[in-house]
C-alpha cells in the first residue's frame, strides 16, 4: 500500500510542514501557538527521517530510532517551556508575546 | 562489553555520580541548614575537577557512538574548570534569602547541562550529538528563569527556550537531510553535492545559534541581561565554549569534503559577527548587555581559527577558549560581587570604583585587558595564534578586518576601565568585602589569565594533542 506513494510526496509534505512551522513561529503572537509551531517543525523532521529510512535504507532502523528520540526531546522541551510560561503568567497575567518586552535595545 | 570499559567515559560517569549525590544529600540537610549544600556541592565538584586532570583511558564505546580522544578529554577538563569557578562565584548569590529554597536546584541543573555538553563533545553519531545538545540546553533555560519573582528572568527563560527549540528544529532538519544522503548517522565523511550543502547549512545554523553567531545572535543580549549574573557567566563561557568545540569537530570530520563551501560561510559570518558585535557593544549601558555583545565579537575571532582548519588552527581555538573562559569569568565575577553588594549593573555605576574597591577594579582591569588582547596578559597570545592560523590559510582580508575590530574593541573595553579609574562620582559604590569563595574564584581567574599566556608548555601541550581528532 504505502509503496504506491513515491518518496517525493513525503518529502514535499515534510518540507511544507517545516515551513508552515517556521511561518507560524515568526508570525504568531501567543506563546502557546509558537510552541505548537515548533512541534510542527520537529514533526516534519520525523516524517523526513522515516521516509528516508523506509524508501532508501530499509536494511537498518537508524531513522526510526532518531525520530523516537526527536519525539522525546520535543516533549521535554515543551514541558520546560510550559513551566516557564506558567511562571510568567503568574507574574504578568498574560502569555502574549507583545507583553514580554521588558528588554529591548 | 566489560565493566571497566565504562572508565573510558570517566568524566560523564563521575558527573552523574555527583548529580545523584547532590540530589540525595539535599534531603539530609534540614531547612535551616540548606545553605550547607553550597559548600558541599562545590567541594564535591572540586574533587571531580581534580580527578578529571588525572590521566585517563581513551577509546571508542557503543559501536562508535561515543569516542574519547586526548583532545576531547582536555576540552572536558576546560569546561569542568570553568564550571568550578562558576560554582565558587555563585555561592554568595545563592546564600541570599530569596534563593533559600532552591539552592540545590542550581547545582543540579548546571551539572546536568555539563553532562550533556560532555556527551556532545565525545559524540561520534548525530543521535548522540542531538541528545547531548538538548541535555545541555534545556536545563540552561530553566536556569535563566531562576529568579521566579523577577519578570526579566522569566522573559529571558522564554526567549532562550523558544529560540533554542527553534534552532534545534532547524538543526535536526539538516541532520535528516544528511541522513537521506549518507544512509547513516555516524560521523562518516559526507559526499558533496547541492543537497549535502543544504543539509550542512541547516545543521550549521542550529549550532551557530548556540554560539550566537551574527544572523542568529538576537537572543543573546536579552537573555544575558535578564538571567541572574552567575547563570549569564555559565551561558557565555561554558555553553558557548562547548558549542565551539563541537562545531569545530563536526566541520573538520563530517563536513571535511565540503570544506570549499563552509570556508566561505565561516568567512562571511566571522566578518559580520566581529563587526556587528563590536559596533553594538559601544552603545551599551548595562554591563551584562555590554559583555553579551563583547562575547559575540569574541565568537567572531574564534572563527578565524576554525577557518584555518589545520592543527595550528584547532590548537588556537582550544587555547583561546581556555583564555576566554578565565577572562570572561573574572569579569562576570566582579560584576556578580558588585551586583550582590549593591544591586547595580550599569557602567556609570562603576565610576570611581578604584577609590572604594581597588582590588576588584584591578581584577576587572586585567580581565578586560585580556579580552581586548593587550600584550602582557594571555588574551594577546590567544588572539595572536588565531590571527596566525587565519593568515597561514591565506585569508589576509579576514586578518585585516579582525585587526580593525580589535582596535574598535579596545575603545569600549577601555571605556569601562576609564570609568573605574578616572571618572569621578559623587556616590560611588561603598567599600565592601566579598565572601571567601568569590575571592578564591577571582584569584584562580587572575592566575589563569597571567599563567596561560606565559607558560608556553600549555600551548605546546594542546598542539601535541590536536594531532589526533
Amino acid at each position: 500500500m504505502i509503496e504506491a506513494i513515491p518518496l517525493t510526496h513525503w518529502l514535499t509534505l515534510s518540507t511544507l510542514l517545516f515551513f508552515i512551522g517556521v511561518y507560524g513561529f515568526l508570525t504568531r503572537s501567543n506563546l502557546i501557538t509558537i510552541l505548537i509551531s515548533i512541534e510542527l517543525i520537529l514533526n516534519a523532521v520525523n516524517i523526513n527521517l522515516l521516509a528516508f529510512n523506509k524508501y532508501l535504507y530499509p536494511e537498518a532502523l537508524e531513522g526510526h530510532f532518531f525520530s523516537l528520540f526527536v519525539i522525546a526531546v520535543a516533549a521535554s522541551e515543551a514541558a520546560v517551556a510550559v513551566a516557564i510560561f506558567i511562571n510568567l503568567y503568574r507574574n504578568i497575567n498574560t502569555v502574549e508575546v507583545e507583553e514580554v518586552n521588558k528588554m529591548k535595545y | 562489553m566489560q565493566l571497566n570499559q565504562f572508565l573510558i567515559m570517566q568524566h560523564e560517569v563521575l558527573l552523574t555520580i555527583v548529580l545523584i549525590i547532590i540530589m540525595i544529600s539535599e534531603l539530609n540537610f534540614s531547612t535551616k541548614n540548606k545553605s550547607k549544600v553550597i559548600g558541599f556541592s562545590t567541594f564535591l565538584f572540586g574533587i571531580v575537577t581534580v580527578i578529571g586532570f588525572l590521566p585517563s583511558q581513551t577509546g571508542v564505546l557503543f559501536g562508535g557512538m561515543y569516542k574519547n580522544t586526548d583532545l576531547t578529554i582536555l576540552m572536558k577538563n576546560i569546561l569542568n574548570l570553568g564550571v568550578f569557578i562558576v560554582f565558587l562565584q555563585s555561592a554568595e548569590w545563592l546564600r541570599k534569602p530569596i534563593n533559600q529554597d532552591k539552592i540545590s536546584e542550581f547545582y543540579l541543573l548546571v551539572v546536568a547541562s555539563l553532562i550533556g555538553m560532555n556527551f556532545m563533545i565525545s559524540s561520534g553519531n548525530f543521535l548522540m550529538l542531538m541528545i547531548g545538545l538538548e541535555l545541555a540546553t534545556i536545563p540552561v533555560a530553566a536556569l535563566a528563569a531562576f529568579e521566579q519573582f523577577n519578570n526579566k528572568s522569566a522573559e529571558a527563560g522564554i526567549k532562550l527556550i523558544l529560540l533554542s527549540a527553534f534552532a534545534t528544529g532547524i538543526s535536526v532538519f539538516g541532520v535528516s537531510i544528511i541522513y537521506g544522503i549518507n544512509g547513516t548517522l555516524y560521523f562518516t565523511e559526507l559526499s558533496s553535492g547541492s543537497l549535502a550543502t543544504l543539509g550542512m547549512i541547516f545543521f550549521f545554523s542550529g549550532l551557530a545559534f548556540k554560539i550566537s553567531i551574527v544572523p542568529f545572535h538576537l537572543w543573546t543580549a536579552d537573555v544575558y541581561e535578564g538571567a541572574p549574573v552567575n547563570v549569564t557567566s555559565f551561558l557565555s563561557v561554558i555553553s558557548k565554549g562547548a558549542a565551539v568545540f563541537i562545531l569545530m569537530i563536526v566541520l573538520l570530520t563530517v563536513f571535511k569534503t565540503n570544506q570549499g563551501e563552509w570556508v566561505w560561510i565561516i568567512y562571511a559570518t566571522a566578518v559580520l559577527t566581529m563587526t556587528i558585535g563590536n559596533l553594538f557593544a559601544i552603545r551599551q549601558q548595562n554591563l551584562k548587555r555590554f559583555l553579551a555583545f563583547s562575547s559575540i565579537a569574541q565568537a567572531g575571532f574564534i572563527f578565524m581559527g576554525v577557518i584555518g582548519g589545520d592543527q595550528a588552527g584547532m590548537t588556537a581555538v582550544v587555547y583561546f577558549v581556555l583564555i576566554y573562559a578565565f577572562s570572561n569569568l573574572a569579569a562576570f565575577g566582579v560584576i556578580a560581587s558588585i551586583s550582590n553588594a549593591s544591586g547595580k549593573e550599569l557602567i556609570s555605576d562603576f565610576n570611581g570604583l578604584y577609590k572604594t574597591n581597588p582590588k576588584l577594579s584591578l581584577v576587572m582591569m586585567i580581565a578586560l585587558f585580556s579580552l581586548a588582547g593587550i600584550p602582557p596578559v594571555a588574551g594577546f597570545f590567544g588572539k595572536f595564534f588565531l590571527f596566525t592560523s587565519a593568515a597561514s590559510g591565506g585569508y589576509y582580508g579576514l586578518v585585516l578586518i579582525g585587526a580593525i575590530n580589535v582596535t574598535i574593541s579596545l575603545y569600549y573595553y577601555l571605556l569601562v576601565v576609564k570609568a573605574m579609574f578616572i571618572n569621578k562620582s559623587e556616590s560611588p559604590i561603598q567599600t565592601f568585602k566579598s565572601d571567601g569563595m568569590m575571592r578564591v574564584g577571582l584569584v584562580i581567574c587572575v592566575i589563569g589569565i597571567i599563567m596561560v599566556g606565559f607558560a608556553s608548555q600549555i600551548y605546546e601541550y594542546i598542539y601535541s594533542l590536536s594531532l589526533v581528532i
